[in-house]
């Protein structure tokens, strides 16, 4: 069989090798030549992105297990299982970003034994393990499934229920706990974004972005693999991410308020102009469209709005780990290729590995017997398309 | 009773044998070049800051209630009965919160090694716990940096402000910021020259992040109890449904594959 090289492929193959040799320089020479973090920045983007984001990313898994198995509303089932192996897969490449960033990370089981209670970091790492066994447990029986293993499938489905709420629990506690982080620096972190209800909007954003995300994923994956797109059910995300994004705006904004902050919002400088850019691409821009119902019935506009606020939600997660930390520290900090490289290998990773998964596995659910028939007409005009590679 | 070092930079003569001292204790390298980086760093514990013609030195300040202690995952951080605050680098995996989380910017770290340690002042504990001052209150030729029960330290700090009440910032750093150190500043210049931050909580830091984490205990059972109870009553509606054959018949059929 020949190998087609189409323009993500190429794509793809230099990212990984990009991030080949930083992974090299990385652990062949230390953190000082591969990243630019010092002593005044101890944590860039590897942090602030591969892991706040990405946790941040995966959070759509624990939403809509808990709609569909905790609140029984079947009409989401088809999309479970596509935002499982997205939560599955973001919780593996957090693990695989932490061994790049701690510095010794052949010490990452040290939390196991060596426990401090009083330590944020020591609950976030019990909990993203937990969480991630949960979720390779929720993720089993599509592998399993695939090679007809019914016996293990029947194991899992009988501890469904408490695997799932113990999901849902990890879940809140740790999206929750990586704001808690921050609250121990009132002093460093600028007063845009230190609050004391810091993990209660790190938990409300990532329920909006777990929600965004499955829009995300669901239109990409009818664009690229043909599959059918779910629309009523991508209207009814919407739905409710108009609301949760209204009851994130509204506490962001008193919170701004009760802590005298509002009138930094309009003095010029980089904080602000930071600021203004998370807000607006994580509240106005989409609630305006969202508002609209022509936007919100079609696919297009859910899926520009969901981009919207993932790109927002990213920026306030950078925001809160590297922009308001900037003046504290004194200095700017702008990450190394290097850094960029690893972060850039593992968002690649993570592309591929869904495409692949999607291919191989029974991601999407069997269908009905009128619904096969649009698929294969679908999957007749992939092929087509895909002829001229 | 806690062990302090109180440092009075007014009797300070910028000798530096606090430097080198440091140095031979923790078995740092020193020589002309590194006397001459005026920041703290992996290979410098302390350093004695020149401005004109004033003196102020640096080092872990050693909190009452540390942030680092609280934020380690491993406790590789640990504040001792004694005062000093000691690293266990056979714990630390390298995660960094401890320099995040520090209010006053100690913790360095080894950057270019490939298996790093984390690098601060541990206030000699060694010779405090065998009941000797630190190597940099032990060699200082003025008696700048002297070491003491903390207690005793603060009256004398007091006493001297008001005794030259025109020789002294009216302000003992270290008595209350951030709940209160081990290591004690007087000064005849403001703090904020030398780079120390005075608008800091007079309060410790930890309690900021152990009053949300200490609710999980909480959370956990009643969250579980909470979801446990959606799922028994959306699911107890479905099957009365079922069974007054009322129910929406795909959902009924559901329910009877599931339980075949």
């Amino acid at each position: 069989m020949k190998i087609k090289f189409t323009f993500w492929k190429l794509v793809f193959l230099f990212l990984m090798a990009a991030g080949f040799y930083a992974t090299v320089v990385r652990f062949t020479e230390g953190l000082g030549p591969s990243t630019n973090l010092s002593d005044q920045f101890p944590w860039g983007i590897w942090i602030g992105f591969d892991v706040l984001c990405g946790v941040m990313l995966a959070a759509g898994g624990f939403t809509l297990t808990a709609a569909v198995h905790i609140f029984n509303i079947k009409r989401l089932r088809p999309i479970v299982r596509p935002t499982i192996l997205t939560a599955f897969l973001g919780y593996v490449l957090v693990c695989v970003a932490l061994m790049f960033d701690l510095g010794r990370p052949y010490r990452i089981w040290h939390p196991l034994i060596m426990r401090n209670p009083h330590s944020v970091m020591f609950e976030v790492a019990y909990c993203v393990m937990l969480y991630t066994t949960v979720l390779s447990l929720e993720f089993a029986p599509i592998v399993l499934e695939r090679f007809n293993l019914q016996k293990p499938i029947k194991i899992i489905r009988g501890i469904l229920v408490p695997l799932v709420i113990g999901g849902v629990i990890l879940s809140t506690l740790h999206q929750s706990s990586l704001g808690t982080l921050y609250l121990i620096m009132p002093e460093k972190l600028h007063p845009f974004w230190y609050s004391p209800l810091l993990p209660v909007f790190f938990f409300i954003s990532a329920i909006a972005v777990g929600l965004a995300m499955t829009i995300f994923e669901s239109s990409m994956s009818s664009k690229h693999f043909g599959r059918q797109l779910e629309l009523p059910i991508l209207q009814e995300l919407g739905r409710v991410l108009v609301v949760v994004l209204s009851v994130y705006g509204v506490l962001r904004f008193e919170d701004l308020l009760h802590r005298g902050v509002l009138k930094l919002m309009f003095q010029p400088g980089y904080e602000m102009y930071l600021f203004w850019l998370e807000i607006a691409l994580s509240l106005i821009l989409p609630l305006l469209l969202l508002a609209q119902r022509k936007v919100r019935m079609s696919a297009g506009g859910l899926y520009v709005a969901a981009v919207l606020v993932v790109l927002g939600f990213i920026t306030n997660r950078l925001n809160v780990s590297i922009t308001g930390l900037e003046s504290a520290a004194g200095m700017h900090y702008v990450p190394k290729w290097t850094e960029i490289a690893v972060t850039g290998a593992i968002i690649a990773a993570g592309f591929a590995l869904f495409g692949l998964a999607e291919q191989y596995l029974p991601i999407f659910p069997a269908e009905q017997p009128q619904r096969a028939l649009e698929r294969q007409s679908a999957i007749a005009t992939t092929v087509l398309e895909h002829a001229g590679d | 009773m806690s062990k302090a070092l109180l440092y009075d930079a007014t009797m300070c003569i910028g000798c530096k044998q606090c430097e080198q001292a440091c140095a031979a204790q923790n078995k740092l390298r020193y020589d002309d070049a590194i006397a001459s980086e005026e920041r703290q760093s992996d290979h410098k514990y302390t350093v004695v800051l020149t401005k004109n013609d004033k003196f102020m030195r640096r080092l872990c300040m050693n909190c009452q209630d540390p942030a680092c202690v609280s934020v380690c995952p491993v406790g590789a951080m640990r504040k001792t009965t004694a005062g000093p605050v000691t690293y266990d680098a056979d714990r630390c995996m390298g995660c960094r919160y401890c320099m995040v989380a520090c209010p006053f910017g100690v913790p360095k770290y080894e950057w270019n090694k490939v298996l790093p340690k984390v690098q601060k002042c541990t206030m000699c504990p060694d010779r405090v716990a065998a009941g000797k001052p630190t190597a940099c209150a032990e060699i200082c030729p003025t008696g700048a940096t002297k070491f003491g029960e903390r207690d005793e330290l603060i009256n004398e700090a007091q006493q001297r402000i008001r005794d030259n009440p025109g020789q002294y910032v009216n302000h003992i750093y270290g008595l209350t910021e951030v709940g209160g150190t081990s290591v004690l500043l007087l000064s005849s210049v403001p703090f904020e020259e030398f780079g120390y931050r005075t608008d800091l909580s007079k309060d410790p830091l930890p309690i900021l992040t152990y009053r949300v984490l200490s609710r999980i205990p909480d959370f956990v059972p009643l969250g579980g109890m909470l979801l446990g109870g959606v799922w028994w009553i959306t699911h107890r509606r479905e099957e009365v449904a079922a069974a007054e054959g009322q129910g929406p018949r795909r959902d009924a059929d559901d329910q009877k594959e599931r339980t075949r």
